[in-house]
């Protein structure tokens, strides 16, 4: 089950926000300037770099630790568990990375950009919610197979 | 200048948006998902729209699925080795960006000539 905890934000430590509005800004302008120095095939491929992952699978891998070493606990290779769980879902969310790029690349010469780049928005969401649902249900029937 | 310093600010803004989605979510699988959000893309395009036109920026997305499918490499590479051989987060993800690119600008190559 999915569930939203906002009190998980006030875990974040102002250098953490500070590290990935910097890598987050800094990704988006080397896409800009790759985009104008080769060409648009090249910069766009830019539009998928992995931009704030191995900053995001850090901080995942450090937070995980704190919460253990809090109970007395050595919660390196859980934080490390937890970073790999993370990039499969990351992983997951590339179809539906896909998905938008293929709705942006094929519509936004026939319709309204705010339109496209909506709908877009919503086949990534579409996309990566399904193949994770059919991931997780997969993952249970084997489980339940197993027993 | 002024349109570097404009594309920093949206694209740190978006990216720490997504980071934050990230963060609030359970599981850790589903939350994984806002790491591939199309935070970039979404802070770029409506810019590229505007100073290049839409043809340009169709360019550009067409080449982005190329960019997803090298991702979803690099993702799937860094889950198996982080679960397997349990190295530091920061190191995997790091050492395995080559993947990414070689597969991105391979896959581009092979399709785009």
């Amino acid at each position: 089950m999915v569930e939203a905890k906002l009190s998980a934000l006030k875990g974040i430590k102002p250098h953490e926000w500070a590290v990935r509005f910097v890598f987050g800004g800094l990704c988006t302008v080397v896409a800009g300037l790759i985009a104008k120095h080769f060409g648009p095939g090249v910069g766009g491929l830019f539009l998928a770099f992995p931009a704030i992952f191995p900053a995001g699978a850090s901080l995942i891998e450090a937070h995980e630790k704190e919460h253990k070493a809090r109970i007395g606990f050595d919660g390196t290779m859980r934080g490390r568990a937890a970073a790999s769980v993370d990039a499969a879902g990351a992983a997951i969310g590339c179809i539906g990375l896909a998905g938008f790029a293929v709705v942006v690349w094929r519509g936004l010469e026939l319709h309204n950009a705010c339109v496209v780049i909506g709908l877009a928005a919503v086949v990534w969401a579409g996309l990566s919610l399904g193949f994770w649902m059919a991931r997780k249900s997969g993952a249970g029937r084997r489980a339940l197979g197993r027993r | 200048m002024k349109e570097l310093i404009v594309r920093f600010l949206i694209g740190g803004a978006i990216v720490s948006l997504f980071a934050s989605l990230g963060e609030i979510f359970r599981p850790k699988s589903f939350a994984g998902l806002f790491g591939a959000a199309p935070s970039i893309a979404l802070a770029t395009i409506g810019l590229t729209i505007a100073h290049d036109g839409k043809a340009y920026a169709a360019v550009e997305a067409r080449s982005m699925v190329f960019g997803a499918a090298g991702f979803f490499c690099y993702a799937s590479a860094a889950s198996w080795i982080l679960m397997r051989y349990r190295p530091r987060a920061l190191t995997v993800t790091i050492a395995l960006l080559p993947l990414w690119l070689g597969t991105s600008l391979g896959l581009w190559l092979l399709f785009s000539r």
